[in-house]
């Protein structure tokens, strides 16, 4: 991996995003009701004192498919500003949970709620437009999109999503400065994944890794709160993957929330502050990465016993 | 549930499918009005059931069609617009055979294979029917049967297998250029006319009291029954009790998954089509002896009925396929009661669209592929 | 946008796009200019040949443009084209027919404006498009596919249908607070006989909009005293029609490029790679889908409207599913997905698949002289048992019209064999109202070896 003389703006780009845009994590003012009620909600709150601003609260979603429970009274909420990891074994419900919370799939039981806002059953456009934002297990890239069609696709609020004022004379002008000015944003976002020289390409002519850089960096351009994250290394090579979360971490501390599915356990343990196990659609055990590592049940039902 | 919760959730059934609501409706606005006028005497009961009599065949055919459309739509994933004309191809080698075995000796042999092209010679003149000419229809119903086969094998053979691997798109559009290449080769060779083939007058019938009047059953009806049930028990058969049937319905429920259990893709698809084929060749054959006309058009203009009858049946399921093609047949036919006789077709059509809209797996869904 | 980039973009579209649409254009009228002379038409017979490709040229480059919007951008796979043609044409028909009196053996019409009857045929085709997309889009493609043309043919059988071939109108019609008593009593879609469309001349109803129908006239008897004497007005009146669909297609270019090259337009590229994914980013795909189903609809109508109004009737068996697909196989032929393409797949098809046949029955005719055609395949057939193949080859340039659907049917299974991309191969237009390229840089692609992601495929 090369350093390019981009790094200056790539350090500025999502700072940006995520100070000045509209849809920024709410401040304190309004956090604070959710506060106290998630303290007085929830007994099992960890340490009441660091308890910071839950964004995204899951309660007792389960889902059912024809009988058979993938999802079974799932509840945990995830804080601002960290770094939450979801694992599990194969078929442990992780993928369905997170279709349950970005209205892909609609839950059998159970609510979502989402800046104080139940958002359970919604559109996945509209939870998108609220600010969470998700990306896919294997990258579902727009192939016979450019890259950069993929980015400029992702902006909310774009004035020209309106067929009329793309199409009329006079409108059409709006529509293009605001083109032009969200042009520079997704140069930055390109600058910043270290994609920008892939700009022109279709994005089905991407590598794996490639495709997931891209993902990332579209999903990062709908403005979101929180970041949804379907297994964003699974086919990817070591030295992106060092690259990835160097990313990851770097947006975190900019105020991105993470939610990370991931069934590499050491990855999980190793980067997040907090981790969620699930198993046979129930969650087995929630807490820091030492509690996991120190819990029987998980090592139990993760390694089938074999240690 | 509580009561009122149950009341909840029907009301909010009632504004989320105003569809759904409107068929009801329409459904108890069709039994009324047929109730009363079967009770005032304005609908016969010897004309319904004529009706019903005509539509039953008329899905009989469709539902033979249906069976391999059903097939190939399942097993190699694409709807096969071409499949109409399969069907016509077949009706026009084997009527040609009829022909040739009916008329050999006194007529020539160019006319006879072309049924008669250019009215240089008559089915009627021939006396081509089940009772008159028994041989030569037999034959001819097994030549169009073959005959659809080995089409079906050469087009698959030169035209879908090079692109097995493309969409489910890409194989339909392709098939769009394989139903006007075939369509119009076939007026090419056999002429625009749409000729009479059989010797109508002498075809043997009987009227079947019904409480009001009679209705008629010819011996092209019961004919086309005998063969139609016949082959459905064997299909039956071949599914249910070979290995290849197995392989097949594992082929249509995941192809993937079927072809590393090991199971010979190929040899599969080849079978499917000698099967789907023949049986449309067959319903080809059998419908032009029961209407007694053949035009290079005939199996698109049915082609629409047969992929109605398909989805309604849910793709894939062979008794899918005849249940929904016999739907389909009867509403065609005994739509005129509500709707003006032209729109027999659009009912059909209705039918179809409404299933697709509400229950896109099909009514017999749940057992699909046999 | 400042005037060297304007510049810019118009040399870059010059190089790539025009020159090509030129060219393509270019050749065919060669081609058919050349075929006159061969014949040895005059002027008036060459004028002739020349509108009347132009005409097919102008119909199916707007159609597959209309198409390219529904399959190509947003991968809606319309079937029932013809169905939208045909609901335009047929509203205006009614809509602008003169009216005609209580037991009047012909069906009559509203007797408004032509201008009227146009727009209400667009709104109406745009209507039953929302009715057809309302419930349809959520449809697998293939079902959508089979919905569409099940429509298609559902208006066809209600066009030829007896149930609506007549409708008295009442002789006053009370609308709450107005009243009218409308001129028409005896209006209709005609049934199987269709109808004659004995509306004003859609030419003369534009020129004179425009205020230039004496000019024409005057135009017209110029060209009758200098070069064509003996009535020109038709030949003129086929050019100048042909005239008016190329400035249709113009416009139906501009507005589905800058719908195309548009965020609306990138959303429904998105919806065609993968709807999920334009729904998780936050876009709400069935507005899109159902928005762009609509306005493909209306502009269907509008062809329709375009291509049978200077006919003097319509019939149902005008509107079977076989335009349907020939607009289909144009769109193939060019690409679907670009605009420029589908302009030039509907003028290569018009060109060379729909007229060329004929021309090339005419050509051989004229070069040899050809004797009375055999009456059927079998008497074709019978000449090789004398070794003479003459029968054959006369039976089958006779029979061109019906082969060259075969033609079509072959190109198409080439088509989607080996270019499945269309014949100009892939043809990249940027979704997008601006240049993408990095602002203020020089070009956007950086040097490709730097900074890769490590693991190229």
């Amino acid at each position: 991996m090369s350093e390019t003389d981009d790094s200056p703006a790539s350090e500025s780009a999502p700072a940006e995003g995520a100070a000045t845009g509209e849809d920024t994590p709410p401040s304190a003012s309004d956090a604070s009701t959710d506060l106290t009620e998630l303290v007085e909600d929830d007994p099992e709150t960890r340490a009441g004192d660091d308890a910071r601003y839950a964004p995204l609260e899951v309660e007792g979603l389960r889902k059912e498919f024809g009988g058979i429970t993938a999802v079974d009274d799932v509840s945990f909420d995830v804080e601002e500003g960290t770094l939450t990891g979801l694992i599990g074994p194969n078929g442990a419900g992780k993928s369905t949970t997170f279709n349950l919370i970005t209205g892909m799939l609609d839950p059998t039981e159970g609510t979502v709620r989402f800046n104080g806002e139940d958002i359970t059953g919604f559109q996945p456009h509209e939870i998108a437009n609220r600010g969470l934002a998700r990306t896919f297990q294997i990258a579902r890239e727009l192939e016979e999109m450019t890259v950069l069609e993929n980015m400029m696709l992702a902006p909310k609020g774009q004035v020209g999503e309106s067929l009329w004022r793309s199409i009329m004379p006079v409108t059409r002008r709006s529509v293009q400065e605001q083109e032009t000015e969200q042009l520079d944003r997704v140069w930055e976002v390109l600058d910043f994944f270290e994609i920008d020289h892939l700009a022109d390409e279709y994005a089905g002519n991407l590598s794996g890794g490639q495709r997931k850089l891209l993902e990332m960096a579209r999903a990062l351009l709908t403005d979101p709160d929180v970041l949804l994250l379907d297994e964003p290394f699974a086919g990817v090579n070591p030295s992106l993957e060092k690259r990835l979360l160097e990313h990851i971490h770097e947006l975190r501390e900019r105020g991105y929330t993470f939610l990370i599915v991931e069934h590499d356990m050491d990855l999980i343990m190793n980067n997040c502050e907090r981790v969620i196990v699930m198993h046979q659609g129930r969650i087995l055990k929630d807490g820091t990465p030492e509690e996991i590592k120190e819990s029987e049940e998980v090592i139990e039902a993760y390694l089938g016993g074999e240690v | 549930m509580s009561v009122s919760e149950t009341f909840v959730r029907y009301r909010r059934t009632l504004s989320e499918e105003p569809l759904a609501i409107g068929v009801i409706l329409v459904a108890l606005w069709m039994v009324w009005s047929l109730v009363t006028g079967l009770a005032s005497g304005g609908i016969q009961i010897s004309s319904l059931a004529s009706l019903v009599w005509d539509g039953l065949l008329r899905g009989l055919i469709i539902g033979l069609a249906g069976i391999g459309l059903s097939m190939t739509y399942s097993i190699l994933n694409f709807a096969n617009f071409a499949h109409g004309d399969y069907l016509t191809s077949g009706a026009f080698a084997g009527m040609g055979a009829s022909y040739l075995i009916a008329g050999i000796g006194e007529n020539s042999v160019g006319a006879l294979l072309l049924v008669g092209a250019g009215g240089s010679v008559f089915g009627g003149a021939l006396g081509i029917g089940v009772t008159t000419a028994p041989i030569a229809v037999v034959l001819g119903a097994l030549v169009a049967g073959v005959a659809a086969i080995v089409l079906a094998l050469a087009i698959d053979r030169f035209v879908y297998r090079p692109i097995r691997d493309e969409s489910g798109i890409a194989l339909l559009i392709t098939s769009i250029g394989v139903a006007f290449a075939l369509r119009y080769l076939l007026q090419f060779v056999y002429g625009a006319g749409v000729r009479g083939t059989t010797a109508a007058g002498s075809v043997p019938r009987i009227n079947v009291p019904a409480i009001d009047g009679t209705f008629r059953v010819t011996a092209h009806d019961i004919s086309l029954i005998v063969v139609a049930a016949g082959l459905m028990l064997g299909v039956h058969l071949l599914l249910q009790r070979t290995k290849l049937g197995k392989a097949m319905r594992a082929m249509s429920d995941n192809e993937d998954l079927a072809r590393i259990t090991g199971i010979p893709t190929e040899q599969v698809i080849r079978t499917t089509w000698i099967v789907g084929a023949g049986l449309t060749g067959v319903a080809g054959y059998m419908f032009v002896l029961w209407k007694g006309t053949l035009g290079f058009n005939d199996g698109w203009l049915l082609l629409l009925l047969v992929f109605a009858a398909v989805i309604l049946g849910g793709i894939g399921s062979i008794y899918g396929a005849i249940g929904g093609g016999i739907i389909i047949g009867l509403t065609a036919s005994v739509s005129v009661i509500w709707i003006p006789s032209e729109f027999g077709r659009a009912a059909a059509f209705m039918v179809m669209i409404v299933i697709l809209l509400f229950k896109p797996e099909g009514i017999f869904s749940g057992r699909t592929t046999a | 946008m400042s005037t060297s980039d304007l510049r810019g973009r118009f040399e870059g579209l010059f190089e790539r796009d025009v020159t090509l649409v030129l060219a393509v254009l270019g050749a065919l009228y060669l081609a058919y200019i050349l075929a006159g002379v061969a014949f040895g038409y005059g002027l008036r017979g060459q004028l002739n040949s020349i509108a009347n490709l132009t005409f097919y040229v102008g119909v199916f480059g707007m159609m597959a443009l209309a198409l390219n919007l529904h399959w190509g951008y947003t991968g809606l796979f319309n079937i029932g084209i013809v169905g939208f043609m045909g609901i335009g044409i047929y509203v205006t028909a009614l809509v602008s027919k003169p009216p005609v009196g209580d037991g009047a053996a012909q069906v009559g019409g509203f007797g408004l404006p032509l201008f009227v009857g146009v727009i209400a045929g667009v709104v109406i085709a745009g209507l039953f498009g929302l009715l057809v997309a309302l419930p349809a889009l959520r449809l697998r493609a293939d079902y959508l596919a089979i919905v569409t043309v099940a429509f298609s043919e559902i208006v066809r059988f209600t066009m030829m249908s007896r149930t609506f071939q007549t409708f008295t109108v009442p002789d006053t019609i009370d609308l709450w607070v107005v009243s009218f008593d409308p001129a028409a009593d005896t209006v209709g879609l005609g049934g199987g006989g269709g109808l004659i469309l004995n509306y004003t001349n859609p030419l003369e109803a534009l020129l004179r909009a425009l205020f230039l129908w004496d000019p024409y006239l005057g135009f017209v008897s110029f060209v009758e005293a200098s070069v064509i004497p003996n009535n020109p007005k038709p030949v003129l009146d086929g050019l100048l029609y042909g005239v008016v669909l190329i400035v249709g297609v113009g416009l139906f270019y501009l507005l589905l490029s800058r719908t195309g090259k548009s965020p609306f337009g990138r959303v429904l590229k998105a919806i065609r790679e993968d709807e999920d994914v334009a729904n998780a980013l936050g876009k709400d795909t069935d507005r899109f889908k159902l928005t762009a189903f609509v306005l493909g609809a209306a502009l269907m109508g509008l062809g329709g409207i375009l291509w049978y109004s200077g006919r003097g009737s319509i019939t149902p068996p005008s509107f079977r599913p076989n335009i349907t697909f020939f607009i289909w196989i144009a769109l193939i032929i060019g690409g679907a997905g670009s605009n420029t393409g589908s302009f030039l797949g509907g003028a290569i098809f018009a060109g060379v698949l729909y007229e060329g046949p004929r021309y090339f029955k005419n050509l051989v005719e004229t070069a040899f002289e050809l004797g009375d055609a055999p009456r059927n395949f079998g008497e074709a057939m019978a000449g090789f048992a004398s070794l003479d193949p003459m029968p054959f080859v006369l039976y089958t340039l006779d029979s061109v019209s019906q082969l060259r659907l075969v033609i079509m049917g072959v190109v198409l299974i080439w088509l989607m064999h080996n270019r499945p991309e269309g014949l100009l191969g892939h043809r990249k237009e940027t979704a997008s109202s601006v240049d993408l390229a990095r602002p203020g840089g020089g070009g956007s692609t950086g040097n490709p070896a730097a900074a890769d992601g490590g693991d190229e495929r």
